[in-house]
């Protein structure tokens, strides 16, 4: 038995807390941040390490890091369809490389490759175009034929006596996995070491609004008042919004998830086949990670059901018939604020001093490191980046869409 | 799901199409009406009137669903809920036509 793990079970030696004990409320803050799930952890660490504003409160009316991020198969890629799409991503997995250091604190960053099987001549061509346009700027994808697959991925059924026989693949090398809390408690834990604090159990109920602009925010625990306020609540976020008269592209649907037993090192890379709607991949610890697309219909509830995994099997064991007999461990849900183009929604609002961070859907672990990144920067100079102005808002009332369903309707 | 027409079938036969929304005038409509009723949905975590189809007879009726429960309150045939909707002096499930942007 580890000497640590002794001393702990005894009750001797001193237990260090990883977060400290919650402080009492400050007067005004420069920046409220709703929501203490990646997205704006990651953004209350980048506005006090780029800009220095460290007066940042960030609440939840849960647990930190317990909303999507905790739920989430994270599945990092860049291998996005659309050119706005692919810069975007691309530079969230450049940060996701480094990011074990960054927060000193092992995230378990796994490169495993990741392959989107084709089944049908039309998700051929879709793949051929998103490598098309990932090489272009500068993502590796190709698209691969059986023989190529069967050296990738020899445990895949490539056999034609299947319903669905797969004819090839995208085959995009830098995807990864990582620690899901890791990457939470790693934000939480540096923003905290640069002034932040981080208030559980209190949920956002109503804003103060003077002449347009957002001046506090009413919450469980009494009124908050801060400078600048920034909503990330994921599949709440129609909710909130709605409180302040902002409708939003937004329908919030469940997404199901489920793990196995752990089992021996048996498969590397992450399969996904958006013809079948299913993924897999096996986590650090052995267990099969898996899952597919939303449930059919709008709900705000994370219960599991028999249907979807019903689905789900009976497509992964024609293409994995070896975990025929794989006990599942878990399964659960998680509400994903589904956008119609399958694209997010980030930086201002028609309200002033509010800003939104919403719309990722299925899709929004792997963007947790450049969307704090890049919505600290909006929120600091108040200025939308490059890189997030074709996310707007304003996108939906100028027609001007971002369509990213073929490459992020199951491959999450 | 308790089918207006074929009584209570297994919902795998049946797909949500959707909230019950009037559209906006074909010729008249604004953009910014257009782009609400394509895009910007309410997304009500509550009662909402919606569209469903029953795959096998190509069924299209309304049910009224309880967005966080799951549970199915009502269905009507189409015919059955133009009257009980005109029956009402304010229909419910229309979108608000109003556009401008209050606070709170
Ligand atoms: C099953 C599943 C699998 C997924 N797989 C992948 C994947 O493989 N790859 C990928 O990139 N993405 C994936 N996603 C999507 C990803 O999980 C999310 O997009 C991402 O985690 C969103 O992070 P967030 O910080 O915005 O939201 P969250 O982590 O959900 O955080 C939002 C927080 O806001 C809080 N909140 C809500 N309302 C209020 C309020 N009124 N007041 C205070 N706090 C409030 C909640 O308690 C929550 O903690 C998956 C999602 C699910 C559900």
């Amino acid at each position: 038995m580890p000497l640590a793990l002794l001393t702990y079970a005894l009750g001797l030696g001193e237990r260090k807390r990883h977060f400290p004990a919650p402080q009492p409320l400050q007067k005004r803050y420069d920046v409220l941040i709703i929501g203490a799930g990646g997205h704006g952890l990651a953004c209350a660490y980048h506005l006090a390490k780029d800009h220095g504003i460290t007066k940042t409160i960030v609440i939840d009316k849960g647990y930190l890091g317990g909303g999507n991020t905790a739920r989430n198969t994270t599945i990092v890629r860049a291998n996005y369809l659309t050119e706005e799409g692919t810069a975007f991503y691309k530079e969230s997995l450049a940060l996701f490389e480094n990011l074990s250091q960054e927060l000193d604190l092992n995230t378990m960053y796994s490169k495993r490759g990741h392959l989107t099987l084709a089944h049908t001549d039309a998700a051929l061509r879709t793949a051929r175009w998103r490598a098309e346009v990932n090489k272009h700027l500068g993502v590796r994808s190709e698209v691969v034929g059986r023989h190529e697959l069967r050296k990738i991925c020899p445990q895949l059924n490539l056999s034609d006596e299947v319903r669905f026989p797969v004819l090839g693949a995208l085959y995009h090398a830098p995807g990864a996995i990582a620690r899901h809390d890791a990457v939470a408690w790693g934000y939480a834990r540096a923003a905290y070491r640069r002034g932040v604090e981080i208030l559980q159990n209190t949920e956002a109920t109503g804003f103060q609004v003077e002449r347009g602009r957002v001046v506090g925010v009413r919450t469980s625990r009494g009124t908050i008042t801060a400078a600048k306020v920034v909503q990330a609540v994921a599949g709440h976020s129609s909710v909130l919004a709605h409180k302040l008269g902002i409708r939003l592209p937004i329908r919030t649907v469940p997404l199901q998830a489920c793990v196995s037993q752990p089992y021996q090192p048996f498969l590397d890379p992450i399969v996904v086949s958006g013809s079948l709607h299913v993924y897999i991949s096996q986590s650090a610890r052995g267990e099969f990670v898996m899952g597919g697309a939303t449930d059919p219909a709008e709900l705000y509830d994370t219960r599991s059901t028999l249907e979807f995994k019903e689905q789900l099997m009976m497509h992964i064991l024609e293409l994995f018939p070896q975990l025929a007999n794989a006990n599942l461990l878990r399964q659960w849900a998680g509400l994903a604020d589904m956008t119609p183009d399958f694209s997010p929604v980030m930086g201002k609002t028609p309200v002033k001093n509010y800003y939104i961070d919403a719309g990722w859907g299925t899709w929004g672990f792997k963007a947790t490191p450049v969307c704090g990144k890049r919505m600290a920067e909006c929120v600091a100079t108040d200025k939308t980046p490059a890189l997030l102005k074709p996310f707007a808002l304003s996108r939906f009332d100028d027609f001007d869409l971002v369509g990213e369903k073929g490459a992020a309707s199951v491959g999450h | 799901m308790p089918c207006p027409i074929h009584g209570e079938r297994n919902i795998a036969e049946f797909f949500c199409k959707g909230p019950v929304l009037s559209m906006p005038n074909a010729t008249r409509g604004t953009r910014q009406q257009w782009a609400r009723y394509l895009f910007l949905a309410e997304n009500k975590a509550g009662i909402v009137d919606e569209w469903w189809l029953h795959s096998p007879s190509s069924l299209w009726f309304v049910a009224r669903r309880d967005t966080t429960s799951d549970e199915i309150l009502q269905t009507w045939t189409i015919e059955a809920y133009r009257t009980q909707q005109q029956k009402k002096t304010t229909p419910k499930a229309t979108p608000k036509a109003t556009s401008k942007t209050t606070t709170r």
